[in-house]
């Protein structure tokens, strides 16, 4: 790829242009050549050290052997029964549990499935206002963390294995000493909490011992450049029509992420061309997935925000205000937005990005006051965590007291400071200068090393606990399994510490909302069911609860929250940039493994990021421009130095980067958490620091000249320009509703051209709708999916030969300038043809079509000729090159769906709309002596996704959600022209652009 | 010089390219009819299991319903096998001291489960489900045998795949009224294939297309 092809292509282009990769958009030789090759460079050359020989011997004596290894008997299985059964247990069907995912201090709500004592696999809780039934990636993959093998299994004390008795004794005795300096040396870290249970012991803990210190520290939550606001945004996004987004990955990022989400698609998931859509404006630095959904996206420097905050805020009527000079093309985008936003008086919102220093946050709360959207589209409210210490500023503190030799016990709980901490307070040096030093975590890491305990926490699948949503939603977590490895809670070892030594998190937990029932704890809740209605007892209330998973009159909208009242003084105007020298470094938590807790997650590793693709690795992004300055292209190592402080990483051109900005992702470069995550990736936490820890300016590039080899899978299965993606403007749908979105496809040849005699439906025909306008490109699907149908992980040399696994796979789509290009995704799995190409070619009938239209995948049958996936013309079908799943591993073999069948080498594979989620339905439906709802089969992807991008059902039923989705004129069929009609289809792009700044 | 090959040799080597031909018909054919003998299948071999616990005893002598110990037949893929509770609510009072039973004592006494051997052993890809069979009319013994008269389980039918699809293709040959699913003495009348029929209907046993879709037992 050379830079001046790409520019020279793009000008000579008529039209819309898409692309996937700059590779592709140049055209070069180098592509043309990969595309063409059968297989990806690698793959075909033997590269295993046995040797062609070795292997061709080996060939022909299992060939030769091949039939007689079937003639075995196959050896006998146990049955093992209960000695006394539970009483609502099925064997042989599953049981869903309401619990909650703590993580950064929020409750993620989530439904457990649990198959005779083991949770398999973790879905929305579909009626918590924070969910709606949806998950994040992270809730998806959760669920591997708890069988996760490398998780610690003892208690070490001292390099010893100790007991947990021997551990209590231990810090009895500290505690001991310190009753009589009122505790002036214990120091507690944690992540932000929210757990009213934990609190509570907290409190009683800070109360005891008056002088003890709480910190908190999370590398990705509660941490605000400059300070934290003393105020936090709840939105309503249902009831905005323009959204202005200053560097807010909404869609993406954050506690909120699944609510907001829902609301956001719930207006672009249009019925008629006549529905109104919102309008998003987003200004990044980066590209966001919330970026790619905007109408119009201005790429910014990220300390540049603030300007453009000002700038919106002056235009609308913030007293006060006044907007700096902005470039002319900002200008633009701000005038556009701020009118937008003043025709649309409280029902427009501004939101400021966690990323963004307190003072755009503030000015983003005075510009919604001035619009009057406050209380409508949203809430200011207290933070949820509590004592919200801004995560920076407070693990400063904590390194100032350990310098000071202050600190005889350090409690670090659920979190890995030696790793995450800012750079700059060379935190793993002052934690040795604790005099006892205790770590409570799932992983014997680089914090754990240097501590004098290590204590195995409990997954939080494994423990009682409490949390509150991002709305301030009270959610109860309920152990779906007993602790695997005897892990102990947060909430166990500070009631010990409180005197309560002995009992257990559940009688803690249970203890607690009893006498919040009845009043008599220091923070009070408005404990009513749904309705409103209060509950007679307490434990009425708790079973209650439980089930429920969570108590809806405690949301803040409910609850009636105190307002903050908003801050006196607005830094109004921003601050001169003088920032522009040097290179500003973007720091953020890597999109799949965070800040490295979901690192040793294979299927987190192997996600791709989102609009980059990469897996296994992190790199640093810059934008087009920037690249062709600094002369590098992908793959090319470059060092980075900001304050003294250098690392070194392989580049990656990200389309979109705002200029000048180098854009890190941290997480990566560990070396203590496990097999999957060690030695992966490079270390960017080194050039954080506590006074900047989101951006930095000032930083210096070289570049090395070397090269780091990453594994991306955006150039994977190529569609090559046959408009996969169809974008038309509101403008063009309303009028044209029909012809508008045709014309952009290629003619499509009349249904009878087929020389095979059509199937016949009669009873069931299962089809699927994805709305791209709707689909934000998150990839839960794709781990969703990845959970829910046993899909092996295959590393990231198997990714580089293009073997990746994965049933359904995100495309992301460029169209326009590398400068400032618009995005899209399309979800893509099997399309389920009826003229299927696959099915035609399969020599041993291991594919075949079912009589309610599914492309069944037979793997007892399969005997690994690939035909049909070369026949593809989707490239939907994924291949067991090499023993993939993973046979050995005891501790992950739990998780395993048992409903579907874990395949071996040498088997095709594919999506088959989770043909095991139909079976349980029919097989329900029938012995319920009734015919198959609407809503009865829900896909994995589908019951994941947070947009509803997702729809599946019977096409017989005119009234089936799916079948009135593809009554729609947006709805159309990829490669619809080579007459395969996949039964899924896509419901096209309707951009709401603003005429004013729409130049096509 | 002598001819190192006799003239007989001739119809030697046409003998041997016969006869390795034949070979390896042969040896297919013993490799086939193997794989299907009741050797591969395990068809009517007695299982070795931790009790001797006789199902004519319990259910020929005593005349148990099937639905006694095996819970969930009809909610279930699964048709349960029972707890050691199960055992105890009679052997608590019965038998108390035979020798017999002293492997059950122990599971309840000391919390540890029995572990059974599985007779109908279906391999890992194909997911039969109990409940929808006994609710469109396979009565157990049709695939279980006679199990009132069986001191010892085994397993009753082949198992094969095409002993599935005889069914799945013309279930009318197999199905009986619901009311006699569990019923051991059931004897299928002489209109069977019009009973069947009629069945079939009123039961809304879907047609033989659907029936033997490969992914309604194989995902």
């Amino acid at each position: 790829m050379d830079f001046a092809s790409v520019r020279n292509r793009l000008a000579g282009l008529e039209g819309k242009a898409y692309w996937r990769s700059l590779e592709e958009l140049a055209d070069s030789s180098e592509f043309n050549d990969y595309l063409h090759r059968e297989f990806p460079v690698q793959a075909s050359e033997f590269s295993d050290p046995a040797g062609r020989r070795t292997f061709l011997k080996l060939m022909g004596a299992s060939l030769a052997l091949a039939g007689v290894g079937a003639c075995t008997r196959q050896p006998p299985q146990k049955l093992i029964p209960y000695i006394r059964q539970p009483e609502e247990l099925i064997p042989g069907r599953p049981m869903f549990f309401a619990t909650a995912m703590p993580m950064g201090g929020y409750a993620y709500p989530l439904l457990a499935e649990n198959h005779m004592g083991r949770p398999t696999k973790l879905e929305g809780n579909p009626e918590h206002p924070a969910s709606l039934g949806a998950t994040d990636v992270f809730g998806q993959a959760s669920i591997l963390n708890l069988y996760d093998p490398d998780r610690s299994r003892t208690i070490i004390g001292r390099g010893e294995v100790k007991t947990w008795s021997g551990f209590m004794a231990a810090l009895q005795a500290v505690m001991n000493t310190q009753r009589g300096i009122a505790g002036a040396g214990i120091r507690i870290l944690t992540e932000p909490v929210s757990s009213p249970s934990l609190v509570e012991q907290m409190h009683q803990l800070l109360t005891d011992f008056p002088e003890a210190r709480w910190h908190q520290w999370d590398p990705v939550f509660g941490t605000v450049q400059g300070g934290a606001p003393d105020f936090a945004p709840i939105y309503a996004l249902k009831e905005a029509e323009v959204i202005v987004s200053l560097d807010a990955d909404f869609l993406g990022s954050g506690a909120g992420q699944l609510r907001y989400s829902k609301d956001f698609a719930s207006r672009r998931r249009i019925d008629t061309p006549k529905d109104e859509q919102n309008r998003l404006y987003v200004a990044e630095p980066v590209p966001t997935i919330t970026g790619a959904k905007a109408e119009h996206r201005m790429a910014v420097q990220a300390h540049s925000i603030h300007a453009v905050a000002a700038a919106i805020a002056s235009a609308v009527g913030v007293a006060g205000a006044s907007a700096g000079s902005l470039p002319e093309s900002v200008a633009t985008f701000v005038k556009a937005a701020a009118a937008d936003l003043a025709a649309n008086r409280g029902k427009s919102v501004v939101i400021a990005g966690a990323h963004q220093p307190a003072a755009v946050h503030h000015l983003a709360r005075a510009i919604n006051d001035a619009l009057g959207n406050t209380t409508k589209t949203v809430l200011y409210t207290t933070p949820v965590t509590a004592s919200p210490a801004d995560g920076a500023t407070s693990i400063t503190d904590l390194v100032t007291a350990l310098d000071a030799g202050k600190v005889d016990l350090l409690l670090i709980v659920d979190t890995n400071p030696v790793f995450t901490a800012p750079a700059n307070l060379k935190f793993a040096e002052a934690l040795q200068k604790a005099t006892t030093r205790i770590h409570l975590g799932l992983h014997h890491d680089d914090t754990a090393e240097l501590c004098h305990w290590h204590v195995p926490a409990a997954h939080y699948l494994e423990s009682w606990g409490d949390a509150r949503a991002f709305d301030g939603t009270v959610s109860l977590i309920q152990p779906l399994i007993a602790p695997i490895y005897d892990g102990r809670t947060a909430l166990e070892v500070i009631a010990s510490m409180n005197g309560q030594l002995g009992r257990s998190t559940f009688e803690l937990v249970k203890d607690f909302w009893t006498r919040a029932f009845e009043g008599s704890t220091t923070q009070k809740f408005s404990l009513k069911d749904a309705k409103g209605n209060a509950f007679a007892t307490a434990e009425a209330f708790w079973r209650h609860a439980l089930h429920d998973g969570f108590v809806a009159s405690t949301s803040f909208h409910a609850d009636g929250a105190v307002v903050p009242p908003a801050p006196a003084a607005v830094a109004a105007t921003a601050p001169s940039s003088s920032a522009s020298n040097g290179f500003e470094i973007v720091f953020r938590a890597d999109p799949t493994i965070l800040d490295g807790r979901f690192g040793n997650n294979g299927w987190m590793q192997e996600l791709p990021k989102p609009l980059s693709k990469l897996t296994w690795d992190n790199v640093a992004y810059v934008g087009f421009a920037t690249a062709e300055k600094l002369g590098v292209k992908n793959e090319d190592v470059i060092q980075i130095t900001s304050e003294g402080r250098t690392i070194q990483m392989p580049v990656w051109v990200m389309p979109g980067t705002a200029d000048n900005t180098i854009a890190v992702h941290f997480g990566y470069g560990q070396t203590k958490l496990g097999r999957v995550a060690n030695g992966v990736g490079h270390n960017a936490y080194p050039l954080r620091s506590s006074s900047a820890p989101w951006f930095i300016s000032g930083a210096t590039v070289t570049k090395t000249g070397e090269k780091y080899i990453l594994a991306s899978t955006q150039t994977h299965f190529n569609m090559e320009g046959r408009h996969p993606v169809r974008v038309v403007t509101a403008e063009e749908y309303r009028h044209e509703p029909k012809e508008s979105v045709e014309k952009l496809g290629p003619e499509v040849p009349s249904k009878d051209m087929s020389l095979y005699t059509p199937f016949e439906y009669n009873g069931n025909k299962w089809g699927m709708a994805i709305d791209l306008n709707a689909c934000t490109g998150c990839g839960v699907c794709m781990v969703a999916c990845v959970a829910e149908n046993n899909i092996a992980v295959v590393g990231k040399e198997q990714i580089k030969k293009a073997r990746e696994m994965h049933w359904i796979r995100v495309d992301t789509y460029f169209e326009g300038s590398p400068d400032a290009p618009n995005m899209y995704h399309q979800p893509v799995p099997c399309q389920q043809c009826e003229n299927a190409p696959c099915e035609q070619v399969c020599p041993v009938g291991a594919t075949v079509h079912s009589d309610e239209g599914l492309n069944d995948m037979v793997y007892n049958r399969c005997v690994g000729t690939r035909y049909c996936s070369n026949n593809c013309p989707y490239k939907v079908r994924r291949f067991n090159f090499l023993l993939y799943s993973d046979f050995n591993t005891e501790e992950i073999k739990a998780q395993r769906n048992p409903d579907v069948t874990i395949r071996s080498r040498g088997v095709m594979e594919k999506c088959t709309y989770c043909t095991q989620r139909i079976s349980h339905a029919r097989i329900d439906a029938k012995t319920q002596g009734r015919d198959i709802k609407d809503g009865d089969v829900v896909t994995a992807c589908q019951q994941a996704c947070p947009s509803d991008a997702i729809m599946f059902g019977n096409l017989n039923d005119p009234n089936s959600k799916v079948a009135k989705l593809k009554a729609q004129e947006r709805n159309y069929g990829l490669l619809e022209d080579l007459n395969t009609h996949p039964r899924t289809t896509y419901l096209a792009v309707v951009k709401n652009t603003n005429p004013a700044l729409d130049k096509a | 010089m002598s001819q190192i090959f006799p003239k007989s040799a001739n119809s030697t080597a046409r003998m041997s390219l016969a006869g390795v031909a034949t070979l390896a018909l042969f040896l297919g054919w013993v490799v086939f009819t193997l794989m299907r003998s009741s050797w591969a299948t395990k068809q009517n071999e007695f299982v070795e299991q931790p009790i001797q616990f006789s199902h004519a005893h319990h259910v020929g002598g005593i005349g148990l319903d099937c639905r006694y110990c095996h819970t969930t037949v009809e909610k279930s893929s699964f048709a349960g096998i029972p707890p050691t509770k199960t055992c105890m609510n009679c052997h608590s009072q019965l038998w108390t001291n035979a020798k017999i039973l002293e492997p059950v004592r122990a599971s309840f006494r000391n919390d540890t489960p029995l572990n059974w051997t599985k007779v109908n052993d279906l391999p890992n890809y194909v997911y039969f489900n109990h409940s929808i069979h006994v609710k469109q009319g396979v009565g157990c013994a049709t695939c279980h045998g006679p199990v009132d008269k069986m001191p010892l389980m085994y397993q009753a039918q082949s198992l094969l795949m095409e002993w599935c699809i005889t069914c799945h293709r013309a279930p009318e040959k197999f199905i009986r009224p619901r009311s006699e699913v569990f019923n051991m003495a059931y004897v299928a009348p002489d209109n069977q294939e019009e009973l069947g029929l009629k069945l079939k209907a009123e039961y809304k046993i879907a047609d033989p297309k659907h029936m033997t879709s490969c992914s309604v037992c194989h995902r």
